[in-house]
């Protein structure tokens, strides 16, 4: 048995999987859910100011090796989180709660940082970088380096939790993004979001989702993902949330190679249920064992020396 | 299509007839089969419109059915669609009513739930089992599947409305009451709205008989990853650990007969 506890700014985690955000967490419950079936933290859906409609259906599906979703950050607001979520959470809190937020402007989301301050997640995780919602609100900020500085400075100046920001992997040069967040205070990262992804059903000629375009997620992605991990932690050496792709045991210690402290799973659920946190944690046990690592924090980074 | 393979992508299939059932739902029938189980769902896209989950009514290996009430966009939506039309349909998905030789069967259908409770009971017969099948509706034209149900043999129909305006004058709970006493049932699966299927479950309990429902909560994806669809407290998801479920698993749910939630994830009682 190794020891897999991993410390991620100042947080204990006991094991490295977390639940990336927008899979399951619609409720605290789904949220505990999660914790009961193996997970060493959880991510919530991406939180607004006020309640934010999402696209009509179909909003997602998958393939064995890809899943595609647009679901357009459809939540009930702030205050949904503030009287419901995060008190029914916290009670008996099962394991750290990485708070996910959102908003169109810069302002929004440093009101937003001090709102979702105040209801005691243990860390704060902005994301600049959802694909899905541009139509509405422009490019996501983490596609370009000056706004991913400026808006993580605001929400910087609301907070004094660890503050990560989420981003996104449509962009030239993650690693300038990331130095840039890192000038501005960010404590730490959460990468990957999705890629942009399209699929036309052939026989009505019409994209699937209603939104057209959405987001790849799942296996297919993994090298992505592995790859943009390897460069932010090269250029920052900053603490990650290891995200996109991850499916096993075997995934998730690549990924920690890469650069990751944290490894998040969304899609992973598609697969292999809620039951897969557990898994994959015994899977990497089982790696540990076999390979004589005492402790998981000693692979982070491990590709890099 | 193929869940099995973890493919949930659409296949498009033409509607091949439209049935009327009464003022307000219709039957769709699609010359495919899903293999699908009673219980079981799909989901249904019409390209344009939006995507629901619809209880499969139907599969015989050949051909499905669903059938709809007009209740609001997509079911209109559907409603005006005609034969030869195109959907997309993906599924079966959930979990399905279990059983077998040797049982004595109480089927418990308000509304919609008519449909699936039928697939029930033509699979069930073809396996010699007993079956009394209870109907609910507000009044006779509500009613539905009736003539089908009576083609059944082996099937006993109790008929109620609330006008009385056919069989029983009241709630369909107050039938099944009467049939549990006999006390030849030792299965009772039910679906429809969910107030009314609390109290069949009580009433099933009451008489020390197992019970069976199907839940209806929002459901955005139908394949474990949303989480939409999740019910307090055990956080656990109708669209894969249901939507049939057993009384003993829900009746100390909080949630149960109480709220549901909307496509933000806030709570509405009902
Ligand atoms: C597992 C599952 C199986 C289902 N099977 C069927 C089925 O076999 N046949 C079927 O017709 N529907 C079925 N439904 C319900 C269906 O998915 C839709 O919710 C329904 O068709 C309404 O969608 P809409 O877009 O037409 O209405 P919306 O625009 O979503 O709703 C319009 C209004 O109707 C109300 N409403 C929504 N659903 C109902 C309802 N069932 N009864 C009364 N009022 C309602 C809403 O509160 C709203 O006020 C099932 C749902 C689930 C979760
Ligand atoms: C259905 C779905 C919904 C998502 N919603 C959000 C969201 O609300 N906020 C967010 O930051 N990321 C969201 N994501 C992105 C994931 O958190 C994750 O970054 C991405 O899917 C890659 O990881 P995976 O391959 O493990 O899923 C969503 C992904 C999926 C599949």
């Amino acid at each position: 048995m190794a020891n897999l506890s991993v410390n991620f700014c100042d947080v204990k985690f006991e094991n490295p999987t977390v639940l990336a955000s927008g899979i399951l967490g619609v409720t605290a419950s789904n949220l505990r859910n999660v914790i009961r079936n193996g997970a060493g933290g959880v991510t919530t859906k991406s939180i607004w100011l006020k309640e934010h409609v999402g696209h009509k259906k179909p909003t997602m599906f998958g393939t064995k090796e890809w899943f595609l979703n647009a679901v357009g950050l459809s939540d009930a607001g702030i205050e949904k989180a503030k009287d419901e979520t995060f008190p029914e959470y916290l009670k008996d809190k099962p394991a750290p709660i990485i708070a996910n937020i959102v908003e169109s402007s810069m302002e929004g989301f440093a009101e937003l940082t001090e709102k979702i301050d105040a209801c005691n997640p243990d860390i704060i995780e902005l994301n600049l970088g959802c694909p899905n919602v541009e139509d509405e609100h422009g490019k996501p900020f983490s596609c370009v380096a000056a706004d991913a500085e400026k808006v993580t400075k605001m929400c910087r100046e609301r907070t004094k939790k660890p503050l990560i920001i989420k981003l996104s992997p449509n962009v030239s040069d993650i690693a300038e993004v990331a130095k840039a967040c890192a000038s501005s205070g960010a404590d730490g990262f959460c990468a990957i979001n999705t890629l942009y992804g399209m699929a036309i059903d052939i026989t009505v000629r019409k994209p699937i989702l209603t939104n057209k375009s959405g987001g790849l997620s799942g296996p297919g992605i993994k090298p992505s993902a592995v790859k943009a991990v390897y460069d932010i932690y090269k250029a920052t050496r900053l603490p990650i949330v290891a995200t996109g792709g991850i499916t096993s045991g075997e995934d998730a210690i690549e990924i920690m190679m890469a650069g990751g402290r944290l490894v998040g799973m969304g899609t992973m659920v598609y697969y292999r249920g809620v039951e897969g946190f557990g898994e994959v944690v015994k899977e990497m046990d089982e790696w540990c064992d076999k390979n004589g690592v005492k402790n998981i924090e000693d692979i982070i980074g491990a590709a890099h020396n | 299509m193929d869940i099995a393979n973890y493919d949930s992508r659409f296949l498009i299939l033409p509607i091949k007839k439209i049935i009327d059932e009464n003022s307000t739902t219709k039957t769709f029938v699609f010359e495919h089969s899903l293999g699908g189980n009673p219980g079981q769902f799909l989901m249904m896209w019409i390209p344009g419109v939006d995507e629901k989950p619809m209880s499969i009514a139907y599969d015989d290996g050949k051909e499905f059915w669903i059938t709809v009430c007009n209740v609001g966009e997509t079911s209109n939506a559907l409603h005006g669609l005609k034969e030869g039309d195109k959907v997309g349909v993906r599924g079966p998905l959930g979990t399905s009513y279990e059983f077998g030789k040797g049982d004595h069967l109480a089927l418990v259908a308000g509304g919609y739930g008519a449909a699936p409770m039928y697939f029930v009971a033509k699979q069930a017969v073809e396996k010699g089992i007993k079956i009394e099948f209870l109907v609910g509706a507000r009044n006779e034209d509500l009613l539905l599947y009736i003539d089908k149900i009576k083609d059944l043999e082996g099937v006993t129909l109790h008929i109620s409305t609330d006008d009385g305006s056919a069989g029983h004058k009241g709630y369909v709970t107050e039938v099944l009451k009467e049939v549990l006493a006999e006390g030849n049932v030792n299965k009772v699966f039910t679906c429809g709205p969910e107030v009314m299927m609390k109290v069949v479950g009580q009433v099933a309990d009451y008489a020390k008989v197992e019970s069976w429902l199907s839940m209806e909560k929002y459901m955005k994806c139908g394949i474990g990853v949303c989480g939409q669809c999740a019910i307090d407290d055990t956080g656990d998801l109708v669209c894969t650990k249901g939507p049939v479920m057993s009384w003993k698993y829900l009746q100390n749910l909080p949630e149960m007969g109480k709220y549901h939630r909307d496509a933000q994830g806030k709570k509405h009682n009902f």
